[in-house]
């Protein structure tokens, strides 16, 4: 028995170490899941003179996508947004983060306009609100307003598949 | 007569105080920056995550510090922007995690593990006491007697 104990401890050390290692650290879980989505009220980035509020989205489920022009991993997801958009399944809200409205205009002129509309945050307030670390990050939104789920980086089809899908069954869309 | 004015010039510039590239502190409150920068030290960087928030040039490090001094100047204490903070990103961005039952491990687990080497050590330690008391009985003890004696006759 006594001989096996350098092995026991070996195995329990390999099981932490494999588990330990194999995490993401770039995954940070959101403490918002099952929480109301933060309120705001922010000018849109076509209609600056029109306010969007997430109020405004009571009653539908809907997707919230942060973006940026100058973010790479955008440009990864976007066409998978496009595609999504055509589906119209449900809306998608882009918050502008930190960007300049003309070079974000430019970009969805060039590659397609995936949103209902999208809103700006110039100075990543609405961002930090939202607890936003890394562009993009994406939101999905109940009908009564309560985060369900948030996707760090671009929303791959897989990640559509796994982590959207069986949620938007469970919700009905 | 010229080299006074040229020495009195020189120490002119010498009293200019010195603090060009340092990051200037915020002259507005200074007694804020300093509560922000102590309160970012223990707050980690959620984009470079090795790096406290006060340490980090990362853009939504600024953008966080920025936010922590603008609660401040509301009037917010430390413990409440720090809820804030947690409330949006997570028990992640404290460096010193609280106490909770997910935590315990990490908080119990040095002295777990002090405890587990301490027992180990004395287990050891008792029980090489017990093997380095031999077995002497008294005929084995007058040998050595007679044995040590013969041979200080010998000698």
């Amino acid at each position: 028995m006594k001989r096996f104990i350098p092995f026991i401890v070996f195995v329990v050390l390999a099981i932490f170490f494999y588990v330990g290692l194999s995490l993401n650290p770039r995954e940070v879980p959101s403490p918002f899941i099952g929480k109301p989505a933060p309120a705001f009220a922010q000018p849109q980035l076509f209609e600056s003179d029109k306010a969007f509020a997430p109020a405004d989205m009571k009653g539908q489920v809907w997707l919230f996508n942060v973006w940026a022009s100058w973010c790479v991993s955008c440009r990864e997801e976007h066409p998978f947004l496009v595609e999504l958009s055509q589906a119209k399944r449900l809306p998608i809200v882009g918050l502008n983060y930190k960007d300049q409205p003309d070079a974000a205009k430019g970009w969805l002129a060039q590659l397609g306009n995936p949103y209902t509309l999208s809103v700006v945050d110039p100075e990543g307030k609405i961002g930090i609100d939202y607890g936003v670390y890394g562009v993009p990050e994406t939101y999905l939104i109940d009908r009564a307003g309560v985060i369900r789920y948030k996707h760090t980086g671009p929303v791959t089809r897989e990640a559509w598949q796994e982590k959207f899908e069986p949620l938007l069954k469970e919700l009905g869309v | 007569m010229k080299h006074r004015y040229l020495i009195a010039l020189l120490c002119g510039f010498l009293a200019l105080p010195g603090h060009a590239g340092e990051a200037q502190p915020n002259a507005e409150n200074p007694e804020i920056e300093q509560r922000m920068n102590k309160l970012a030290e223990d707050l980690r960087c959620l984009v470079c995550q090795n790096e406290s928030l006060a340490g980090s040039r990362a853009d939504l490090a600024a953008d966080l510090r920025r936010e922590i001094r603008e609660q401040m100047q509301a009037g917010k204490n430390d413990q409440q922007v720090i809820d804030y903070l947690t409330s949006r990103y997570g028990d992640f961005v404290l460096y010193k995690p609280p106490f909770r039952a997910a935590t315990l491990l990490l908080w119990l687990g040095p002295a777990l593990f002090i405890a587990i080497g301490g027992i180990v050590w004395f287990v050891t330690l008792r029980r090489r006491r017990n093997l380095q008391a031999p077995q002497i009985d008294e005929a084995a003890r007058r040998q050595a007697a007679r044995l040590l004696a013969e041979n200080e006759d010998k000698q």
